[in-house]
């Protein structure tokens, strides 16, 4: 099947490149290959310790991680939704006025029409979705840019929020319901011991499943004859990896365990990590985006994977919808305003390219974090809400300015 | 012609470059007289662009070591501006002209006849079309770029550094790609501005054209100038070519291994295409062409013949509108209607526009090599990363790919490269039928070796192989037969034995007004 070319005037014959030997070496190798990722999880942990310095150590309370965790769960899910949207070469600014709608729909279902809240939330969900082919079809089919397509939704769906609540709020949900945005994991027994017992256990299994999940990647690397990253690097990264685990598990279970709102972003984190790294859909998305003629080329349904991202978009941000207005506790004409710019500002902090086919779900969580982490932090320490924006603002520009200026230096 | 003693107009002194690390020039040296034409050959990567990047102070001086002389004043230029200023003038292989814009406003474009920035068009226009009539070029100055093609694009480019009162005018690749008409009325027009006084230096992979038009030849090799070559009668393109890749190279072209050649496995039957914004026009009018097992099969024709519209449009509609016709495979009549289709039938296109239509640049070389079998590396839709790795590494080994790893990024590698991930991508997807556009353009001479041992090698698996090029040679060396097309309308068919460029032009040529 493969051809054996022989040949023999090749031009100046082939630079072997020398397989990195001493550990060393091989750990600056690892480290190079995935400086980008690595740099994000330090630029995190660098803000969230200077924040924990200057909080006097609120910052990492568990009350106030848990705080972290409920004010951003809404838009970490926006967050995954858009960097998708965005490595597919697409925006999408519809999002917050999607996520409003959806919220407005879920009172009119449950609170005016008393309907039960896993069939609502259903049918909210089901109605994101069709949003979300109803912008596909436009921007996928029609050919119509992105930008002005969601333009228009953002602009649809605000009136239509306001038109279904007819201007006022709704509100309260029932007490099942929003039990989803502000519960937790439910107590053993009668609980009230020092930890969360509940949190804990699903901790190690995490730990667990983690630590596995590494080890059978090196496993499968070194079947398949790969280098694989030196042995104490393996293992200090499995360390911190249980370590960071472990701290953060701890912190829950020292409050009042794990939120509801993280153990369902935990879950969408797996599964779209999983599905843009390793499916041939996820690839297909990357393929489109980085050179959309050459995909269709090599036979990708180019229309049928733009469609489906922004149908995918339309569920999250359904999902983002109700995880708010359960945390409110109401439906709000304003609900949702604003959000469609943080989940595209966490998108590119995290490392996605404005002009499509780079970025990873890991980042735009990490870059997601970065901004709520900001929020939380500057707001702790009495920074007022007008300096924040300047300063997030500049995040924003100096982490993708730098991206650049790194790609500049690696490139020509 | 040799103009024997005269002051050299440019002098280019043990010019050395580094990059990070890599020496991209190591102490070069070329000297141009007023008035010649010097050529400047070398393989990919030889340093050509760069040596010219340095001249035009792209790259600025005191980034690099040596000296320039140019116009018996030191050339320290510090940007491209201060050597427009002293007259060097540097046309890019990728035109710089705004689509949009007329061909007035491009000559003029950065170099406005204005006043208090205020453009005074009656100057504009009749300026412009003093030097489209220098340049012989037919068309109006008001006329968008974007509605002529690419060696009228070309002219223009000409017409806009002569606005410029150029002395030394540096050509990249100036022909590569224009077809034969074009190139010709290209290459003539600068033996005439040489006549007239200016001084030209062209870098090109096309070594007849070099032959014809230029006085003086250097070459370059890994950084380093190897020789200076006056063209006269007893110099040969194998003399060129030794001296560009440091080797003597009796053949340009493989052996063609003896192995059968089946029946027709592929056909074309009366395809017809219409331009996709030009719905009256035919841009490929009732061709009817075969292919049998192991036989490699070339279209020739000149730009506009409708070569890369028929492969594009059989192949999955990606060219075109109305397309219409009958594709027959294995004898039975089949339908691709669009690229999964074809796929499906084990057809496959591999683009003459690596970049554009060929390549994700982002991506790495496995992920590009695999993009259309994905289904072959993946269970349950899921990727297995691994097998991944290790079917590109095969693919790195066989094919030769010059690149640290299989995860190294393709936008970073040579042409040759590149073309043979893209040649990868579509060995692995095992057709019965590939169509190579253009396999070898703006490749050096060793890669284009290669890629016609992998095209020979395909055929001997019993493949069927379409070859299109412009290159005849190319065609002559590799194909078993070549069918010629002008105008959208096979115009001959040619069986090895008799095929030669003469015989192929002429056909290339029937028929047209």
């Amino acid at each position: 099947m493969t051809t054996t070319p022989t040949v023999s005037t090749a031009s100046s014959a082939p630079t072997p490149s020398r397989p990195p030997t001493s550990p060393g070496e091989r750990l600056r190798a690892v480290l190079q290959g995935n400086f980008r990722q690595y740099g994000m999880v330090a630029a995190l942990a660098v803000i969230v310790i200077l924040f924990q310095v200057w909080t006097s150590g609120i910052l990492l309370k568990p009350l106030n991680v848990t705080n972290i965790v409920q004010q951003n769960g809404y838009i970490l899910i926006l967050a995954i939704g858009m960097v998708i949207v965005i490595i597919s070469g697409h925006i999408d600014l519809s999002v917050g006025s999607i996520a409003g709608f959806v919220g407005a729909m879920s009172a009119v279902l449950m609170i005016r029409n008393d309907m039960p809240w896993p069939l609502a939330v259903g049918l909210c969900l089901l109605l994101g979705a069709v949003i979300g082919a109803w912008q596909g079809f436009w921007i996928a089919y029609v050919g119509i840019p992105s930008f002005i397509v969601t333009l228009a939704g953002m602009l649809v769906f605000r009136g239509a929020t306001q038109y279904l609540l007819e201007g006022q709020s709704i509100a309260p949900f029932p007490r099942s319901f929003s039990q989803v945005s502000s519960g937790f994991l439910p107590e053993l027994g009668s609980g009230g011991g020092l930890y969360h017992w509940p949190t804990v256990i699903l901790g190690v299994f995490v730990m667990a499943a983690a630590v596995w999940q590494q080890v059978r990647q090196r496993r499968t690397q070194s079947r398949y004859g790969f280098d694989v990253s030196p042995l104490g690097w393996f293992v200090f990264k499995c360390a911190a990896i249980v370590a960071a685990l472990a701290a953060f598990t701890l912190l829950l279970a020292s409050y009042r365990g794990v939120p509801v709102v993280g153990i369902i972003l935990a879950v969408a984190f797996v599964i779209y990590a999983f599905v843009m790294r390793s499916t041939v859909f996820g690839r297909q998305v990357y393929a489109v985006g980085g050179n959309e003629a050459a995909a269709r080329l090599s036979g990708v349904k180019n229309k049928r994977v733009t469609f489906l991202v922004f149908v995918n978009m339309g569920l999250l941000s359904a999902l983002a919808g109700l995880l708010f207005a359960a945390r409110l506790n109401s439906a709000t004409p304003q609900a949702g305003i604003g959000m469609e710019l943080e989940a595209i500002a966490a998108a590119f902090i995290g490392g996605a390219s404005a002009s499509g086919g780079v970025g990873t779900v890991l980042g735009a969580i990490i870059g997601g974090f970065v901004l709520g982490v900001l929020n939380n932090g500057m707001s702790l320490i009495g920074i007022g809400s007008d300096v924040q924006q300047v300063i997030k603002g500049l995040v924003l520009l100096a982490a993708v300015g730098f991206d650049i200026y790194n790609k500049k230096k690696g490139g020509s | 012609m040799t103009v024997g003693d005269t002051a050299p107009l440019l002098e280019m002194r043990g010019i050395t470059k580094r990059f990070a690390g890599v020496t991209a020039l190591s102490e070069v040296n070329l000297a141009v007289r007023p008035g010649e034409i010097h050529a400047i050959c070398g393989e990919n990567g030889a340093g050509k662009s760069t040596l010219m990047k340095v001249l035009s102070g792209i790259y600025p001086h005191g980034s690099y070591d040596g000296e320039i002389v140019f116009d018996g004043q030191p050339g320290d230029f510090k940007d491209i501006r201060s050597s427009e200023r002293r007259g060097i003038g540097i046309i890019h292989q990728e035109l710089a002209l705004v689509p949009v814009l007329s061909i007035a406003e491009n000559i003029f474009l950065g170099n406005e006849h204005a006043s208090a920035g205020v453009i005074s068009w009656h100057e504009t226009m009749t300026d412009a079309a003093r030097l489209l009539a220098r340049v012989g070029l037919a068309e109006s100055p008001r006329t968008r770029i974007a509605d002529i093609g690419v060696g009228k694009q070309q002219l223009v480019e000409i017409a806009k550094a002569l606005s410029k009162k150029v002395k030394l005018l540096i050509l990249d690749e100036p022909t590569a790609a224009l077809n034969d008409e074009d190139s010709r009325h290209l290459l003539d027009l600068i033996v005439e501005l040489r006549d007239q006084g200016l001084t030209c230096i062209i870098i090109s992979h096309k070594l007849g054209e070099v032959m014809r038009v230029a006085d003086n030849i250097t070459i370059l090799r890994d950084g380093h100038t190897i020789e200076t070559l006056a063209v006269d009668d007893d110099l040969t393109e194998e003399h060129i070519i030794r001296g560009m890749v440091g080797r003597d190279m009796t053949d340009r072209f493989p052996e063609r291994t003896d192995h059968p050649i089946g029946e027709v496995t592929f056909a074309i039957e009366d395809w017809t295409v219409f331009h996709p914004l030009d719905q009256q026009r035919k841009v490929v009018d009732g061709v009817s062409i075969n292919v049998r097992r192991g036989e490699v099969v070339g279209l020739a024709g000149l730009m506009g013949a409708g070569r890369t519209e028929l492969a594009m449009s059989v192949f999955g509609r990606s060219y075109g509108k109305k397309a219409g016709g009958k594709v027959f495979k294995d004898g039975k009549e089949i339908r691709t209607r669009t690229v999964p289709e074809a796929i499906a039938h084990r057809i496959a296109y591999a683009t003459e526009d690596r970049k554009h239509y060929g390549l994700n640049l982002m991506d790495d070389i496995a992920r590009s090599v695999t993009l259309a079998s994905l289904p072959k590396v993946s269970r349950a839709s899921v990727i297995n990363e691994h097998e991944e790795t290790v079917v590109a590494e095969r693919f790195r080994k066989d094919m030769h790919i010059k690149a640290t790893s299989v995860r190294a990024t393709t936008g970073n590698l040579s042409g040759g490269n590149q073309q043979k991930v893209v040649l990868s991508k579509w060995i692995y997807a095992d057709p019965d039928v590939l169509i190579l556009d253009e396999p070898t353009r703006g490749i050096d001479v060793g890669a284009k070796y290669e890629i016609y041992t992998i095209i020979n090698s395909l055929a001997a698996q019993g493949k069927a192989v379409i070859v299109i090029s412009s290159e005849l040679p190319e065609l002559i060396g590799l194909c078993d037969r070549i069918y010629t097309l002008n105008e959208g309308r096979l115009t001959g068919e040619v069986a090895r034995a008799d095929a030669k460029q003469e015989t192929l032009m002429r056909y290339m040529m029937k028929g047209r007004s």
